[in-house]
C-alpha cells in the first residue's frame, strides 16, 4: 500500500476501499523499521496521527463531506511552525522551541483533513545542500546509504522517497526542494515567489524563501499546491489573487501542452556531469519526439547567480536570524556573565558552523564599507539575471535544465570546503533571485544507479502550465514509479 | 591574490554579528570567508552602472489594514519559550550598573 501515490490513496480511503487508520497504520510501522537507517524525521506523532487518521475515517463513513488530502499521511520539514511537537529548524537553538501557532500551510494541510505523521530533518535553519548541516540528526539518500539526500529538504525527499509518507513539503531559497527531489529520484516544485504563504516558515533569507511540495508524482505535487497556495493576510509578500489568481492545477492536467516551445541553454546545460546532461537531453529529445520546439537562448547572467545569491541570501539571513538571542525563545548559555554574553555565547554554543559562516558572510556584505561593492551590486545582477529569464520567456514557454550538476555526492565529500558546496547550486539559485517557478522530475539514473532529475522553468504565476509540462514527460517515461531496492 | 579579509575584520565581524567564535574559528573563517569574497568578486566583471538594484522580484507594494484591534498570542503563550520568566517578565543579566553605587 505504500507504493500507492497521495492521489491514489485518497480516493482509496474516499471510497472505503482501505482505511486512513490502515494506511497511517503502515507508515508507522516503515517510519519505525526504516528511519533508524534513513533518520529522514527529527520527528513523529504516532498517537495524533492516528487520532486524525480515526477521524476522518469516522466522518467518511457517516457521508460527511471531507477534503482533498483526507485520510492521506504527510510530512512536513521542521522549518514550518506547528502548535504540536518541537519546530527546530535542525537546530540545537530550536532544539526544544515548541511553536505558539501553526504556520498557514500547516493550517491548510489540517484543514484538508490530511494526516501529519512527522517532521523532517534539514540542513540547520535551511542552509545547506546536502542536510549534512543539520545539528540534530542525520539523513541518508534512500537509493544510497553512503550518499547525501541533497537540502536542505534533504529529510522531505528522503521520507518520499523511502515511502515514509506520502507527500511533504519543503522549503527553497536556492534549490532545496528541487534539489534532494533530484537526488532522491521524487518530484519537487519550487512555487512562484508570493504565490504560497510564508506565515509561520521560519526565515532564512526573506525575498526568496518559498514552500513547496515534494511527493512521487506530478499530480500528487499539483494536488498539494492547490491545498496551500493562495493569498494569506499574515504573509504581506503572499500575492493578491486579483494579480495572480490561483488556478484549478489538476483541471486539463493530462492535456499536452500544443505548440509548446522549450528553451534551452546549451553551454550552461553542458556543465553538468556527462550522465547529468545525457539525461536531461535525453529527456528534451523526448520532447521534441513529442512535437515541441526547441529554442536556443543566451542567458549570459547566469554565471553571476551564484555569487549573487550567497550575498543577498546571507546578508538576509544575517538579519533573520539576529533574533536568536537567548531572551525570548530558544537556547540560553548557562556561561553568560553579562547580557552582551547572553547574546554572544547563546549563539556561539548552538548554532552550527554553517549557519555561523552565513552570518559572518552576510553580516561583512552588510558592513559599512563593503554594503555597496558586496550588497548593493548583488542586488544589481539580481535584475540582470531576472532579465535574462523574462527575455527567455519572451521566446519560449519554459527552460529546461539540469537540476544539480551531479547525482548525490558522497557523505563528507564537499564539507570541508564551503565554495564547493555553494558552486554546486548552479542550477537552482537563478531561478530563487529571478522568484520564478521550478519543478524537478525523475528522469534517469547514472551508472552507479543514483537518481537524476530533469528541471523545467516557467515564468511568474505559470504553475498550471508548468505542471502539465512535467506531465508530459512523466506519462512517457516510468522513472518515477522506481523504488530503492533495499528499503521494501 | 590580495588576501580578501584577514583575522582582525573577522573578529570585528563576529563582533557585530553577536558571535563569541573561538580563536580556531576565527583562524577557518578568515580562509574560508576570504575564498567566498574571492568568489563572488566575479560580479565585478559585469557592468551594472545605470542598473536598478533589485530588493524584491515581484510587483508587491506596501499593504495596508484598518487600524483594528485583533486576536494576538497573549502574554502566556508569548512567555512560554522564555529560556528565563518571571511572571509575565523575560528575565537577563542587569543592563545597567547599579545608579546607587
Amino acid at each position: 500500500m505504500a507504493d500507492l501515490t497521495a492521489m491514489e490513496l485518497r480516493d482509496r480511503i474516499a471510497a472505503g476501499q482501505t482505511s486512513s487508520v490502515e494506511a497511517t497504520r503502515a507508515i508507522l510501522e516503515r517510519i519505525e523499521r526504516l528511519n533508524p537507517a534513513v533518520g529522514a524525521y527529527l520527528s513523529v506523532f504516532p498517537e495524533q496521527a492516528l487520532e486524525a487518521a480515526q477521524a476522518v475515517d469516522r466522518r467518511i463513513a457517516a457521508g460527511e463531506r471531507v477534503g482533498p488530502l483526507a485520510g492521506v499521511p504527510v510530512a512536513i520539514k521542521d522549518v514550518l511552525c506547528t502548535t504540536f511537537g518541537t519546530t527546530t529548524c535542525g537546530s540545537r537553538i530550536l532544539q526544544s522551541f515548541q511553536a505558539p501557532y501553526n504556520a498557514t500551510v500547516v493550517r491548510k494541510l489540517l484543514e484538508a483533513d490530511a494526516v501529519i505523521v512527522g517532521k523532517t530533518n534539514m540542513d540547520e535553519f535551511a542552509m545547506g545542500s546536502s542536510t549534512e548541516n543539520s545539528g540534530l540528526g542525520r539523513t541518508v539518500n534512500p537509493w544510497d546509504p553512503t550518499r547525501v539526500p541533497g537540502g536542505s529538504s534533504g529529510g522531505s525527499a528522503a521520507a518520499v522517497a523511502a515511502d515514509l509518507c506520502y507527500a511533504a513539503l519543503g522549503s527553497d531559497t536556492g534549490g532545496s526542494i528541487r534539489q534532494p527531489a533530484s537526488f532522491c529520484g521524487v518530484v519537487g516544485l519550487k512555487p512562484t515567489y508570493g504565490r504560497v504563504s510564508r506565515y509561520g516558515l521560519v526565515a532564512y533569507g526573506s525575498s526568496l524563501d518559498q514552500v513547496g511540495p515534494v511527493a512521487h508524482t506530478v499530480a500528487d505535487a499539483a494536488l498539494l499546491l492547490q491545498v496551500i497556495a493562495g493569498h494569506d493576510p499574515a504573509d504581506s509578500t503572499s500575492i493578491d489573487e486579483q494579480v495572480a489568481p490561483v488556478s484549478d492545477y489538476l483541471a486539463g492536467f493530462d492535456e499536452a501542452v500544443t505548440g509548446l516551445r522549450i528553451g534551452i541553454a546549451s553551454a550552461y546545460n553542458a556543465g553538468a556531469d556527462p550522465a547529468v546532461h545525457a539525461a536531461v537531453s535525453r529527456a528534451v529529445e523526448g520532447y521534441r519526439g513529442a512535437g515541441a520546439e526547441i529554442v536556443a537562448v543566451d542567458m549570459p547572467h547566469l554565471d553571476y547567480a551564484i555569487a549573487a545569491y550567497y550575498v543577498i541570501a546571507t546578508a538576509e539571513a544575517s538579519s533573520n536570524l539576529a533574533r536568536y538571542d537567548g531572551v525570548h525563545y530558544g537556547y540560553r548559555s548557562p556561561n553568560a556573565q553579562d547580557y552582551i554574553e547572553v547574546y554572544t555565547k547563546s549563539r556561539e554554543e548552538a548554532f552550527g558552523k554553517e549557519v555561523k559562516r552565513r552570518i559572518m558572510l552576510g553580516t561583512y556584505a552588510l558592513s559599512s564599507g563593503y554594503y555597496d561593492a558586496y550588497y548593493l551590486k548583488a542586488l544589481k545582477v539580481r535584475n540582470l539575471i531576472r532579465g535574462d529569464f523574462v527575455r527567455a520567456f519572451e521566446r519560449c514557454d519554459c527552460l529546461m535544465m539540469p537540476v544539480a550538476p551531479t547525482t548525490a555526492f558522497p557523505i563528507g565529500e564537499k564539507t570541508d570546503d564551503p565554495l564547493k558546496m555553494y558552486l554546486a547550486d548552479i542550477y537552482t539559485v537563478g531561478i530563487n533571485l529571478a522568484g520564478i517557478p521550478g519543478i524537478s522530475v525523475p528522469c534517469g539514473f547514472d551508472e552507479a544507479g543514483l537518481p537524476i532529475g530533469l528541471q523545467i522553468v516557467g515564468p511568474a504565476f505559470s504553475e498550471a502550465k508548468l505542471l502539465r509540462i512535467a506531465r508530459m514527460h512523466e506519462a512517457r517515461t516510468d522513472w518515477h514509479r522506481r523504488r530503492p531496492g533495499n528499503l521494501r | 591574490m590580495q588576501q580578501k579579509i584577514d583575522a582582525q575584520q573577522v573578529r570585528k565581524v563576529a563582533k557585530l554579528a553577536r558571535l563569541d567564535l573561538t580563536e580556531a574559528e576565527i583562524e577557518e573563517f578568515t580562509g574560508q570567508l576570504g575564498a567566498i569574497l574571492g568568489y563572488v568578486e566575479k560580479m565585478n566583471e559585469l557592468e551594472t552602472t545605470g542598473v536598478e538594484p533589485l530588493a524584491h522580484c515581484l510587483p508587491i507594494h506596501n499593504v495596508f489594514r484598518a487600524d483594528e484591534v485583533g486576536a494576538s498570542l497573549g502574554t502566556e503563550k508569548t512567555l512560554a519559550n522564555a529560556p528565563q520568566r518571571d511572571e509575565s517578565f523575560f528575565i537577563v543579566p542587569k543592563i545597567l550598573e547599579d545608579s546607587s553605587a
